[in-house]
């Protein structure tokens, strides 16, 4: 698959979509104000110190200076304020989840990985994947945050503000993305000894391509090619299968991400790693060693064994 | 420089010797255990806490290594959650407030004309159970299960099933110990403030410094009850599988974030209001003024301290509140800006009419304002609900929150130990050094934490042991890095100026910055009974009444004696007329014994030591009898 941009810094003021437009045009007010706010008293603070100094000066109560704190203290301040205050109400209004979605995905938090699910109302199927985020452009999609274990919270700093998943919660959230790109996304709460390992990654595709990427993530793994067969025997019969899901194969497990289409993915294991061969290769060989909280055991396979598992995970597009 | 000097006409020959066989304390180690001098208890305060602050930021300096580029490996994961947890759990509860306890307790009798806090021996208590719940809390790295959860705790992950270690179970039974210390000590000041006044010492007169650790005091009785409750409930749930915030029992994990936060967010002007009266007490001396609008800043303290408790909820926005909620908490937020704003134009009004004298003390007042307004006009941003969505839980609220905690209370606090230590000791700290003690600080500050605004503003988030190359958040933290270095190396220079004026420092007098309340009317360090006579008191400025010329009268230096044993006055509460002779009690070691048995059961309940706790239980209970026999 070739992506229409390469991640770049998640600056949450350069907002990619109308999730998160309002929140930076707030946020560029705010420090506006913030930066001219601690210049003028900078200023004055250096002004004061310095205008009227004088080594040895005797004790006297000179001017009254209730003038400060009544216009500084008290009515600048207010105005201000008001003003914030009035700009966040407007922008709670023009930040809430629109009642129309193009699509609505399921959003699971586990530690230390996300479980992402389209429900298809139609069929009523699932289709599930991990650690990336498919969205049509242009359209809200709506997104129904919940949790495995803990406490996270949903963040693409570009795309919207932070959603938490909270136990025994269910948390609504959106995102819209104007034009086609790769969005960079993380836990905003702290969950614990990976945290910092749990990121994930929002492909923005146009509505005709996010379609065929849905249609493709329906489809069950194909059937192995000849060089692959030994490899999704070690897979589907071995270890892997306790933990992952493979549809289409006998591997049904759901502690870990469903790898059914994982050579799809960009990232392995929550933003630990590139998704190429040599990533692939070091993350089964010894995951601890990249990951080191992550309940992903090393299997113990030998090199010829770690080389089959490889090009069969490799062919599941 | 003008010195009130005591004359001795008046009085019966012998006097201080007499009161300072009554007063002084036990030497040997006995008296070392058992005093009851709040001097004494002040500076172990003071010394502990520093300590504390010291280990605290040698934490951050290995996370700031580790930090320092993206994928290192100086720390594991473990390793990293533990330091900032610990981090952040030193500095809250074992630094930023018992700094200001140790003030309060060797300032408070000096600044109100009495002989001691008004429960010496309850002082004592407090002392001990906060160095023991500090060494209890560090004990856990001992067994390599220091507290890895976050200052904050958040349910579930702190529930057995996430958090099986006893990492959790020393932060729970830590900080319960230590809400013994803080409640004992809160009722202390209290009781103090209302009875143990010099006459005349109305309420309007009292230095700025106890409005603010008053407020505080009682802000610590209404908050720190929710912060106990959680961390028995935390406690109950690991230990003997109770349901609080178990969803599947009816159980909610929200409720743990109220009630930490209704404890949370008042404890964050708990440790910043007395700094800030700190200030507005010794920033005047060196603008030769008194403080500007008094009465605004006495206000400002009391409602900053009433609104704290409606905002606690800020520290939640992202957690699904309805609007009506977030809207309510984001204006009471903002509302508790402008008691700030009123201080910060105080002193600027100060330093704006008076004729500024420039010594450390001043330097760090001018650069705690600065600070100040940083800190706060990010906390507005925060208070932004929908801006908040994005800086919540990023380095912008780390910025943010080290704005207001290093730059109200740590640039507050070592200004005035520049101010006060020489009260203490009898000598001054260096000038010279001093002043390169201040830039290099407030360099460093700014060097580490201006860029991290930005980091959280280019996304990166909290509490992340490592993060990704190439998403531009390598230069910053590597200026950040070295930020914090140099900043330390300021605070090596405080330490080595407090060093080499032990020795070296010239002797400071009574009154070495001609500074107008009643501490400098005695000797420094002072004698054990502080004052030979109860002063009377007329004014706010009972040392500057001459230069002022406004017709007050303070009495420094007749008045009663009380050298019949251990006694002070006590006074009413409003207007400090005298109403009774209050006898103190003599040096004890049931504080200590009692604070050790405590912290025997703590352990105990560590362990499931169920003996062992009901044997610290019991013993607690006999200690307690035997310190109130009659």
């Amino acid at each position: 698959m070739i992506l229409p941009r390469t991640v770049q810094t998640p600056v949450m003021l350069h907002p990619a979509g109308p999730a998160a437009s309002p929140l930076a045009s707030l946020g560029w007010v705010l420090l506006g104000i913030s930066v001219v706010v601690v210049l003028v008293v900078s200023v004055l603070v250096l002004v004061a110190a310095l205008r009227a100094r004088q080594e040895g000066a005797a004790v006297s109560r000179s001017g009254q200076g209730l003038t400060w704190i009544v216009v500084g203290g008290l009515a600048v301040p207010a105005v201000i304020l008001t003003f914030v205050f009035v700009l966040t109400v407007r922008t709670l209004g023009a930040a809430a989840v629109p009642s129309h979605s193009a699509a609505t995905i399921e959003v699971v938090g586990h530690r230390w990985w996300w479980e992402v699910r389209y429900r298809d109302s139609l069929s009523a199927s699932i289709t599930t994947t991990a650690n990336e985020l498919h969205v049509p452009t242009g359209q809200p999609v709506r997104l129904e945050l919940s949790t495995a274990d803990v406490i996270h919270s949903f963040w693409v700093p570009e795309l919207a503000g932070k959603t938490d998943l909270i136990p025994g919660q269910h948390n609504v959230a959106w995102v819209q993305a104007d034009h086609p790109g790769v969005y960079w996304g993380t836990c905003g709460e702290y969950c614990g000894l990976e945290h910092a390992r749990m990121q994930l990654t929002v492909v923005a595709e146009s509505p005709a391509a996010f379609r065929r990427w849905l249609d493709q993530q329906r489809q069950p793994a194909g059937l192995a090619s000849a060089s692959a067969m030994a490899g999704q025997a070690l897979v589907t019969d071995g270890a892997c299968a306790l933990c992952h899901t493979i549809r289409g194969t006998a591997a049904g497990g759901a502690l870990g991400p469903d790898l059914t289409h994982v050579a799809s993915r960009r990232m392995l294991a929550a933003g630990t790693v590139a998704n190429t061969r040599g990533g692939l290769a070091a993350w089964i060989a010894n995951p601890h060693a990249l990951k080191p909280g992550t309940a992903m055991p090393a299997v113990g396979l030998s090199g010829p064994e770690l080389q089959a598992v490889v090009a069969y995970l490799e062919t599941l597009r | 420089m003008t010195v009130t000097t005591i004359t001795p006409d008046q009085r019966s020959a012998g006097l201080e010797e007499r009161l300072e066989r009554i007063w002084e304390t036990a030497p040997g180690l006995l008296g070392v255990l058992g005093t009851v001098d709040h001097k004494a208890i002040g500076k172990r305060y003071l010394a502990t806490a520093f300590l504390f602050l010291i280990l605290g930021g040698l934490e951050a300096s290995a996370m700031r290594l580790q930090l320092a580029g993206p994928e290192r490996h100086l720390l594991g994961p473990e390793q990293y959650n533990q330091l900032f947890t610990m981090h952040g759990v030193t500095m809250i509860f074992l630094y930023a407030s018992p700094i200001l306890s140790g003030f309060s307790n060797f300032l408070w009798p000096l600044l109100l004309g009495s002989r001691d806090m008004a429960f010496p021996r309850l002082n004592a208590l407090s002392y001990w159970v906060f160095l023991f719940a500090g060494l209890f809390l560090y004990s856990s790295f001992l067994v390599g299960q220091a507290p890895d959860r976050g200052w904050f705790a958040y349910v579930p992950l702190t529930e057995a099933a996430y958090s099986p270690g006893l990492n959790m179970d020393f932060y729970a039974l830590g900080l319960i110990l230590l809400t013994v210390s803080t409640t004992v000590g809160a009722i202390n000041f209290i009781v103090t403030a209302f009875t143990m006044r010099a006459p005349g010492m109305s309420v309007n007169r009292l230095p700025i410094f106890m409005w603010g650790t008053l407020t505080t005091s009682f802000a610590v009785l209404f908050a720190l009850p929710a912060l106990t409750v959680a961390c028995v409930f935390l406690y109950f749930d690991r230990r003997f599988g109770m349901h609080f915030f178990d969803t599947a029992a009816g159980g909610h994990p929200l409720l743990w974030q109220h009630l930490f936060w209704i404890f949370g967010h008042p404890w964050v002007y708990i440790i910043v209001l007395p700094a800030m009266g700190m200030v507005s007490d010794y920033l005047p001396v060196f603008c030769r003024r008194p403080l500007v609008g008094y009465t605004f800043v006495a206000l400002a303290t009391v409602s900053t301290g009433i609104l704290g408790f409606g905002v606690w909820a800020h520290h939640m926005f992202a957690t699904g509140l309805p609007p009506v909620s977030t809207t309510f908490f984001s204006a009471a937020s903002m509302v508790i800006t402008l008691p700030s704003a009123v201080a910060v134009f105080a002193w600027i009004a100060t330093i704006w009419h008076g004729r500024p004298v420039v010594r450390t003390p001043f330097l760090f007042a001018a650069g705690f304002v600065v600070l100040f307004v940083i800190g706060g006009v990010s906390g507005v941003a925060t208070a932004a609900v929908p801006f908040d969505w994005q800086l919540t839980d990023t380095y912008f609220v780390v910025a943010h929150l080290h704005y207001v905690l290093i730059g109200i209370n740590l640039f507050a606090v070592i200004g005035a130990f520049y101010f006060w230590l020489p009260k203490m000791t009898g000598r001054m700290l260096s000038e010279r050094l001093g002043r390169w003690n201040f830039w290099i600080m407030f360099v460093g500050f700014n060097l580490a934490f201006l860029p991290m605004h930005v980091t959280g503003l280019m996304g990166m988030p909290r509490r992340i042991y490592t993060y990704p190359a190439g998403l531009g958040w390598d230069t910053l933290n590597l200026i950040s890095t070295i930020g914090s270095f140099v900043f330390a190396f300021g605070i090596l220079l405080f330490l080595v100026n407090v060093w080499w004026s032990r020795r070296h420092g010239t002797l400071a007098g009574p009154n070495p910055w001609d500074a107008p309340t009643l501490e400098w009317s005695i000797p420094s360090p002072p004698p054990p009974y502080n004052f030979a006579v109860i002063p009377t008191v007329e004014s706010r400025h009972p040392l500057w009444e001459a230069e002022l010329g406004e017709g007050a009268r303070s009495k420094l230096d007749v008045g009663p004696t009380l050298d019949q044993g251990r006694e002070t006055l006590g006074t009413s509460a409003l207007d400090a007329e005298p109403e009774q002779v209050l006898r103190m009690p003599e040096d004890s070691l049931w504080p200590l014994l009692l604070g050790l048995a405590l912290t025997v059961t703590a352990y105990g309940l560590l362990i499931s030591g169920w003996w062992i706790a009901g044997a610290g239980g019991a013993l607690s209970i006999v200690f307690v009898a035997g310190w109130l026999w009659p």
